[in-house]
């Protein structure tokens, strides 16, 4: 791991909850021992560290304190107690365009905010072709930024925070916006970031994104920092963080309706004739299931390589995925004619969803793993055979 | 596809050398002063910035920053001089002399005072020392004090009067002593408004009177005599002998004789004590000291007030 990058020491962050604002100076005088306020812990003795050149998501339902950790660590926020470490400069991408100044030109608020991400006339000078060619301004750059449209507005400050050249990169769930060329730019320019040996924390919701980008990942729940381990566990105690025991705070009312329809249970995946499988031959899964009461349910497969890059989704709503499952126990077979991937190991999650994708009844990580071997000779991931024939006669 | 360096970019130093930040509930006072003085390129952009936005649209733009504090002088310079017939030859300069100074101080600490509220988005969303916030509109500040001293030089010279040369150089410590004030109450005005937020009407009330407490419109030896034992008290405002200096240089007359004598008045009217330089440059300078005492305190406060900020506004 090397030098850590950023030192996360049992930190926790109170918030107090004012349930009437006493702001003003009249108020505190009329009142001045009674304190209404409630106290809130955002964070509670979080502890980790990240390795300079490491990359470590985090995940987390909203309200969890991502929000309020990454202030904390960039210092816009601080911690009631415990103290944040970090090595070398700090670049965050809390919100696109935070501080720029609407009336003045793109240009003027590349120097501004440059120097608000701690960067020198002369750095900026430096970067700026780099972040005009970036953000795809072109002659726009000496407009009011109060013109541009919210994906230039983004762009440009994507592309400020990321040619500031920082040893530390927070991205805080930004990559959620743009269109999605521009996404895929971002995602190349975070590899590029991660080549070069520079250390990212990345806040997502999005779980192929913490299993695509990230090395390691941090669950919270609750201010509580559930687990600090390799993507896919994360992922795995986010799902069942979602489904599974209640938390500590009780949240929005998705949430709230998922877990009173919740009584399906996934026992157990396996796959019928052993893990080993060749490319073509057919699959076969079973999945065993626990329920209260019989539900009408469709089942989700995910299906990703150890790197965390994502080969399929099924879609739960397609006639062929949907079950009305039995109450008690129940065993679920899935039949995939053909299984046309080229030799690797993958990972299958499995879910039970109900229709339209609305609630999660139960959701298995990493919940069984496919080893597939080929004798061919082709390569990438898809197993693909085209038959070629020839026919004599002019092109056109 | 972006392309990807193979070697590390210039001047990236290996993580071992990489200076540490650490964020924690205190920083040190030795700490917030380094931090402001490592951001002073960002002061100079904010306090561009500032600038640009408040003329940017206006036909006039930067014109108007003369223009108001110009109608200000008219008006005063209509009641007491013209409609109160006050007698005092060229008592535009005069009056000019003493709002320099004082526009200088009300436009720091009004503008400051709801900085950080004001811009409440940047404080919530961007890492920076606050502080700045406030001290650039001091600097804003100082861009338009440079504006107003172009104009009293034009009406200088319209009036073909002279300020004493030799003297000048006692607008150093009282520019200096200014700006060191006004940048102190900046800084504590502007953590304070975050927690009571009367503290934006309080000042602009307090400015008022606090004018009319400086010898701006009226000559300080026409109160003297009526303060007797009280003058040490009247001299504890700071501003008093800022202000007192500024006239001191700008209209060197320690009594004129009167433009308009009734028979009942006297030929002569007093203008500024007749203190010896010295005493108007001791003045500035333990003034200056106040200053600098203020400002440390005021960044102590801000500091114990800053923890807060994002959850108060």
């Amino acid at each position: 791991m090397g030098v850590p990058a950023v030192e996360v020491q049992q930190v926790s962050k109170h918030f107090r909850l004012n349930s009437e604002r006493h702001s003003s100076l009249k108020d505190r005088i009329i009142h001045p021992g009674r304190s209404t306020y409630s106290d809130l812990t955002a964070l509670h003795d979080v502890d980790f560290t990240v390795g300079a050149g490491e990359t470590v998501g985090i995940i987390g339902r909203n309200g969890s304190g991502k929000s309020t950790l990454l202030k904390c660590i960039c210092g816009v926020l601080q911690p009631t107690s415990g103290r944040i470490l970090v090595r070398g400069s700090l670049a965050a991408l809390l919100e696109l365009g935070a501080g720029f100044q609407i009336e003045l030109s793109g240009r003027d608020n590349i120097y501004l905010n440059g120097s608000m991400l701690g960067l020198s006339r002369r750095e900026v000078d430096r970067a700026f072709d780099a972040i005009v060619e970036f953000s795809e301004l072109g002659q726009f750059i000496d407009t009011q930024v109060k013109f541009y449209s919210s994906g230039m507005y983004v762009r440009l400050g994507f592309a400020i925070a990321v040619n500031v050249d920082p040893d530390v990169l927070v991205i805080d769930e930004v990559l959620a916006v743009g269109d999605e060329q521009f996404q895929a730019k971002c995602l190349d320019r975070i590899r590029a970031f991660q080549e070069e040996g520079r250390t990212i924390l990345f806040v997502s919701h999005n779980a192929d994104q913490i299993r695509a980008i990230c090395d390691r990942a941090v669950v919270l729940d609750g201010g509580l920092m559930l687990t600090d381990a390799s993507p896919g566990e994360a992922v795995r105690v986010f799902r069942e963080s979602l489904g599974g025991v209640p938390a500590a705070d009780e949240l929005g009312a998705p949430n709230r309706q998922e877990r009173a329809v919740r009584n399906v249970e996934i026992l157990g995946v396996d796959v019928v004739g052993g893990a080993r499988v060749h490319t073509g031959d057919a699959l076969h899964l079973r999945v065993g299931l626990r329920t209260k009461e019989p539900v009408a349910a469709g089942l989700v497969l995910e299906i990703h390589k150890l790197n965390g890059e994502l080969l399929v989704r099924t879609d739960p709503d397609d006639a062929r995925s949907r079950v009305e499952i039995p109450g008690g126990e129940s065993v679920v077979t899935v039949d995939v004619d053909s299984f046309d991937v080229l030799d690797g190991a993958y990972q299958v999650n499995v879910g039970i969803v109900g229709p339209h994708g609305t609630a999660i009844y139960d959701w298995l990580e990493c919940a069984t793993s496919i080893e597939v071997t080929y004798e061919g000779r082709a390569a990438g991931t898809l197993a693909m055979v085209p038959t070629v024939a020839v026919e004599p006669r002019p092109w056109y | 596809m972006i392309e990807t360096p193979t070697a590390s970019p210039p001047g990236r130093r290996p993580p071992e050398q990489r200076d540490v930040r650490v964020v924690s509930a205190r920083s040190s006072l030795t700490h917030r002063f380094t931090e402001l003085w490592r951001t002073r390129e960002l002061l100079l952009y904010l306090t561009r910035s500032d600038v640009k936005v408040k003329y940017k649209n206006s036909a006039l733009g930067l014109l108007w920053s003369m223009v108001s504090p110009l109608m200000q002088l008219g008006i005063f310079w209509l009641v007491f001089g013209f409609i109160l017939k006050n007698g005092y030859p060229h008592f535009v300069v005069f009056l000019f002399a003493g709002l320099i100074a004082w526009n200088f101080f009300s436009g720091a600490l009004n503008t400051s005072t709801g900085i950080i509220v004001e811009r409440a988005g940047i404080v919530k969303k961007v890492s920076f020392p606050r502080e700045i916030l406030a001290l650039s509109t001091v600097g804003a500040q100082i861009f338009y004090f440079s504006m107003q001293a172009v104009a009293m030089a034009v009406i200088l010279v319209a009036l073909r009067s002279s300020p004493d040369w030799g003297v000048v150089w006692l607008l150093v410590p009282a520019i200096a002593a200014l700006l060191v004030l006004a940048s102190g109450f900046s800084v504590l005005l502007s953590a304070l408004n975050v927690k009571f937020r009367d503290m934006r009407h309080l000042i602009e009330v307090a400015m008022q009177l606090w004018f009319w407490l400086t010898p701006i419109v009226y000559p300080y030896e026409k109160l003297a005599p009526h303060l007797r034992g009280l003058s040490w008290l009247y001299l504890a405002n700071p501003m008093t002998p800022i202000v007192l200096t500024f006239q001191r240089v700008l209209y060197p007359h320690q009594a004129v004789p009167s433009t308009n004598y009734p028979p009942n008045l006297p030929k002569t009217l007093p203008v500024l004590p007749t203190w010896s330089l010295g005493t108007y440059a001791e003045l500035d300078c333990i003034i200056l000291g106040a200053g600098v005492l203020l400002m440390v305190v005021s960044v102590w406060v801000f500091g114990r007030l800053e923890g807060n900020f994002a959850e108060e506004l």
